[in-house]
């Protein structure tokens, strides 16, 4: 497992293994966001309380969660290169940042535009909204950091401790809304409780939450190879690769 | 099913501008993601623009 591991570690071979894999994820995105979306649209019921404006859930729940784990991901392969000094992690974490971003960015518009039917306002300074903010300027700070600095192990390096400095702020986004009276509400889905939320409703929200993973994998995957394209292209491989 | 009609669904219960205005923003957001990748995989690589990325 270790060598197997050790193997894939290097952008060469993982090269290849990525462009086989990325099919996959991306027609399982599709079928998920597509069996997702029709279990949102058309089998889940109206909602009592929030009527249809409560639709906006089945992306705003997906993207918020998406925005948080992936920045975890990103800055534990950030960590990892910066203990092991291995190339593909720094890849990886730069691979990872627009696609977070891009989530944290879907995570605040969807939030504003089903906040403003049901609370009365696109936007409140609560703990929840201020510390989602605050992930995206982490994510565009680190694209940023990555960008201005030219050798890209030294980018790495550096972002890299920008990326585990920032991690301090996911535990404080996730348990705001338990920590500070928010305007914004507790979780909808634990794994200690019973969701409180029809059947259905969960279905469409999951299936859209597994749609979400697969993109995230499928599109990071995408960008890790021109990473690797770009960043060994005087390599010999690189060369014969791309021949 | 919830919808009587098409211009029903569209209406999304009075939501519709809530409702779209966030699908749509994903949408696009989703699409431009896509499309940048896929220019930057075929630029890493050298060809032109329109061959296909395998």
């Amino acid at each position: 497992m270790a060598s197997v591991l050790y193997t894939y570690a290097s952008p060469q071979a993982f090269y290849p293994l990525a462009g086989r894999m990325i099919p996959w994820f991306a027609w399982a995105a599709a079928i998920l966001a597509l069996a997702g979306l029709y279990v949102g649209f058309f089998v889940a019921p109206t909602d009592a309380t929030q009527g249809e404006a409560y639709r906006i859930i089945f992306l705003h729940v997906p993207a918020a969660w998406m925005s948080m784990f992936i920045y975890v991901v990103m800055a534990g392969w950030a960590g990892l290169g910066l203990v092991l000094n291995t190339r593909l992690s720094g890849m990886m974490a730069s691979a990872l940042a627009p696609t977070g971003a891009m989530f944290t960015f879907l995570a605040l518009w969807s939030g504003a535009l089903w906040g403003r039917p049901t609370w009365g306002t696109y936007w409140v300074w609560d703990a929840r909204l201020t510390s989602e903010l605050i992930l995206l300027f982490l994510y565009l700070g680190f694209i940023a950091l990555k960008e201005a600095i030219e050798d890209p192990r030294r980018a790495d390096r550096a972002s890299a401790v920008l990326a585990l400095v920032g991690v301090v702020n996911i535990p404080i986004i996730y348990f705001s809304v338990q920590w500070w009276n928010t305007l914004h509400q507790g979780a909808s889905v634990s794994f200690t409780a019973a969701p409180k939320m029809a059947a259905t409703m969960l279905a469409g929200m999951l299936l859209m939450v597994f749609a979400a993973w697969m993109y995230s994998i499928a599109v990071s995957l995408a960008r890790v190879r021109a990473i690797i394209l770009e960043r060994e292209r005087d390599a010999a491989w690189v060369r014969e690769a791309i021949a | 099913m919830n919808w009587g009609s098409v211009a029903e669904f569209l209406a999304m219960g009075g939501y519709a501008a809530f409702v779209w205005g966030s699908y749509a923003v994903a949408a696009a957001c989703i699409a431009g993601e896509v499309a940048l990748v896929l220019r930057r995989l075929r630029r890493a690589r050298g060809e032109a623009p329109g061959a296909s990325v395998r």
